[in-house]
């Protein structure tokens, strides 16, 4: 038995290897290459987080707590006004402040400013720096999860959602089909599902915000006629974060589709008590800065439940599940969206398979008629190269794009480099009037340097373009970067594995084996 | 079969004057066509919207226009590839900055009269991300050239390195100028067009150099021109050949693989043209200017062997026991 080495067993395990998790992505099983959304089709959005919103909102709740805790101890204060991350108040008795202060100790994150006035103590309250950097990072945080559960209750499969940067989000859906159903995602990713309850300020006529302002009020637009501004009282009476569900269904009356939503037990406690002191007069239901209605209170709601008309059923379903899910902490914009038809992806795929064989076909007979046998070894390598690279991207469940196609592309009449450069040298050597034998050797020895120095450049290049390319182009610079990886393997220790066991069989070997005339 | 006869020397370096001439004339006109004519940037880097739709049958384009500037002002529509594929931009402000209107379903509403037609792809990018995506583009770039200067001075020295890389440069500005002039959109896969060229660009740089410096040492040879002749020439067929199958293979892409991709290869069918181009006549050229010294480098190549052997020696009395 002629003996084998060991770079020819490396070479045919990588060969079995390769084959072996080449296969599962052709018949559609685990573990398989996945394809991107350019290639099967479907829709990509990068999301912009307007955190510093979250830090308005943590403000905002804030204030809402003071004003309860102070009402519940029958602390008198007034001129409670909010900045973007700030608000002051005046406790009206200076007496009353150690009480204040021991009720203000349950609130975290926060700075406290005293400034004593005759009677009164004007408190003047900021986040502090880490509870602002935090409320940032945590409104990424939360939007991600957020907008994950919520794509989760649509039942969509395999959707993606991951952080880019510092503050934007990346949602990968592939699979979309109808323009309905886009239109509908992005509604329920991006609305905001912002809940409010405020009191209705009937008392006040006003034109614009800033004498709004001047009686602690504010003023939001009608959601079904924008122009009809409501007067509504601040701070809040409670906002989303304490519902616990939501529903869809019908109104008793009017047979209307609307929303009807639980709150936890804190909730339920602040909406017994406000609704209770307030018969008669209206409560505003706001929805991302809309008001939805306002209907009048009519008694004492205890049990924490209530609910939401709205126009359709679909914005109704909609609604629901983004309540249900958590409302996001900041509002996100659009920043970018691609999508791409089931069609067109074919299409690119069908195009990339032509363009990959055609190309693969001319290097393989080009190497075949010029090096004679040798390029029918080098053939070998390539052949099992492109294995190998399907394998590991398979394994690595890496996602194949269009521009990772033509990575492929470029790497078939890349990878046969390392294989010309061994063979002009071993011709060389042959012309010397080496034998053979010596001259395989002293090919691959004398090639080796200028293989390596020109494949670490080409992988430095790949690894910037990894570094700081996105989405399409990462997928391009991994398939670069694994083909010249695998053509190291192949190219070299493989075709080198494959002489030596022919020359250990003692076969007969002319300069012709190498494309040379005799 | 052989391409070129092998022990023959070309004279390159006689000729080293013409080739930078023309080189510094391409640089010119293509530095002059990025200043005069600009870059067709794509939307990955301005923002903006691109529809692409088919229609069944081809429809004339002044119809599509028409319906088109029903609703929206400014847009331009183009054929993409075949004649039923159909490419509609628009700048993303004149839909209102709103990026969440249902545009797919509203140019579909538009061009239904003119025929059966399918949204193929719709792609919104907003200029802040357009910037951003700019800005990693170069930075991707310079990291790029950093990373490969050190490693080439660090395996060869500062002359191949700073050679190398203005020869990647040379490349890098040609492609660009190529791209500039037929007016090829200028998208995220054209960055990444650029970046595999100055990796393909310098592999091709670096076969030639590694046998120069094995010439060094190896050769008789005593002035650098002719050092350098022979090394181009001993390489020659490689350089021709790794570029034949790579020109091959990305001209099967061109053809075949797609409108989407083809700005892509296009400009590494350039690339790869200007940088087996420059391998060979510009790359080497530039260590004569750049004040290469032989015997300077063959007295540091044979001082760093000595020290090695020095070393083994040193290793083997050790072990020997004798120190």
């Amino acid at each position: 038995m002629k003996k084998l080495n060991y770079r020819l067993v490396i070479f045919i395990l990588a060969t079995i290897f390769g084959i072996a998790f080449t296969i599962p992505s052709f018949l559609g099983k685990n573990p398989k290459v996945n394809l991107g959304l350019d290639l099967q089709g479907g829709m990509y959005l990068v999301l912009g987080v307007k955190s510093e919103e979250a830090v308005k909102n943590k403000i905002k709740s804030i204030a809402s707590a003071i004003k309860y805790l102070s009402d519940k101890k029958d602390l008198f204060i007034d001129k409670l006004k909010t900045s973007n991350n700030a608000l002051s108040f005046e406790l009206i008795d200076k007496d009353d402040a150690p009480k204040m202060d021991a009720a203000l100790k349950k609130i975290r994150g926060i700075e406290i400013k005293k400034i004593p006035e005759k009677e009164s103590v004007i408190y003047k309250i900021a986040l502090t720096k880490e509870t602002i950097t935090k409320t940032k990072e945590d409104a990424i945080k939360q939007a991600i999860q957020t907008i994950r559960s919520r794509l989760d209750a649509f039942g969509l499969a395999e959707p993606s959602v991951t952080q880019q940067g510092k503050d934007k989000i990346v949602v990968e859906l592939p699979g979309i089909k109808t323009q309905k159903e886009k239109n509908n995602i992005k509604k329920l990713i991006s609305s905001a599902a912002h809940l409010e309850l405020y009191l209705v300020d009937n008392e006040h006529r006003v034109t614009n915000p800033k004498d709004a302002a001047k009686y602690g009020d504010i003023m939001l637009p009608d959601k079904n006629n924008p122009k009809r501004m409501w007067l509504l009282k601040t701070p809040l009476v409670l906002d989303g974060s304490m519902i616990t569900d939501a529903t869809v269904g019908f109104t008793q009356k009017t047979n209307q589709p609307a929303i009807f939503f639980t709150l936890n037990s804190q909730g339920a406690a602040i909406f017994g008590d406000v609704t209770g002191k307030n018969v008669g007069k209206q409560l505003a239901i706001v929805v991302d800065n809309k008001v939805y209605s306002a209907p009048t209170i009519q008694e004492r709601i205890g049990g924490g439940s209530g609910q939401i008309t709205v126009g359709s059923t679909d914005e109704a379903h909609i609604l629901a599940i983004a309540l249900r899910s958590g409302s996001l902490p900041a509002p996100v914009v659009l920043l970018e969206q691609r999508s791409v038809g089931a069609s067109l992806g074919a299409d690119s795929i069908r195009k990339s398979m032509i363009a990959l064989i055609s190309g693969f076909i001319i290097v393989v007979i080009f190497m075949a008629w010029y090096y004679g046998f040798s390029g029918i070894i080098a053939d070998i390598a390539l052949v099992t190269n492109l294995f190998l690279i399907t394998a590991v991207m398979a394994l690595f469940g890496a996602t194949l794009t269009l521009p990772g196609m033509a990575g492929i592309v470029l790497t078939v009449g890349m990878s046969v480099d390392a294989n010309v450069i061994i063979n002009e040298r071993i011709r060389e050597l042959i012309r010397e009037g080496k034998s053979i034998k010596l001259a395989i050797e002293g090919g691959y020895k004398n090639a080796m340097s200028a293989i390596l120095d020109s494949n670490i450049t080409t992988l430095i290049a790949a690894i910037a373009l990894f570094a700081y390319g996105t989405g399409t182009i990462k997928g391009f610079a991994l398939t670069m970067a694994i083909g010249i990886l695998a053509s190291m393997l192949t190219a070299i220790l493989g075709t080198h594995g494959i002489w030596q066991y022919i020359i250990a069989g003692n076969k007969k070997l002319t300069p012709k084996s190498f494309g040379m005339k005799a | 079969m052989e391409l070129f006869s092998q022990n023959k020397i070309y004279n390159f370096m006689s000729k080293r004057n013409i080739f930078i001439s023309i080189s510094l004339t391409l640089i010119a006109l293509s530095i002059a066509s990025m200043i005069f004519k600009g870059f067709n940037w794509g939307i990955d880097f301005k923002g903006g919207i691109e529809v692409q739709v088919q229609f069944q049958k081809p429809v004339p384009i002044s119809d599509i226009r028409k319906q088109i500037s029903k609703k929206f002002n400014g847009a331009s529509i183009t054929t993409f590839g075949k004649k039923n594929e159909i490419l509609i931009r628009m700048s993303v402000n004149k839909v209102s900055g709103d990026v969440q209107k249902d545009l797919g379903s509203e140019v579909k509403k538009l061009l239904s009269p003119l025929g059966s037609v399918t949204i193929r792809r719709v792609d919104i990018v907003g200029s802040k991300v357009g910037s951003e995506l700019r800005d990693n583009g170069i930075k991707a770039l310079v990291f790029a050239i950093i990373g490969i200067l050190i490693y080439v001075a660090f395996r060869f020295e500062w002359r191949f390195a700073l050679a190398s890389v203005l020869a990647l440069c040379h490349d890098t500005i040609i492609s660009l100028g190529a791209v500039s002039f037929f007016h090829v959109e200028v998208n995220l896969d054209v960055l990444a067009a650029i970046l595999t060229l100055m990796g393909y660009s310098l592999n091709d740089t670096i076969v030639v150099f590694d046998r120069i410096r094995e010439q060094i040492i190896g050769s008789k040879v005593k002035d650098l021109p002719s050092l350098i002749n022979e090394a181009v020439s001993k390489t020659l067929s490689r350089t021709v050949l790794t570029s034949l199958t790579t020109f091959f293979v990305m001209s099967t892409l061109f053809l075949f693989g797609g409108e989407i991709i083809r700005p892509f290869s296009f400009t590494l069918l350039v690339g790869i043209i200007v940088g087996t181009y420059s391998s060979i006549f510009i790359a080497s050229p530039l260590l004569i200017w750049l004040g290469f010294k032989i015997d300077d480098y063959r007295k540091k190549l044979l001082d760093k062997e000595k020290r090695k052997r020095e070393k083994e020696k040193m290793r083997q009395m050790y072990q020997g026991g004798v120190v």
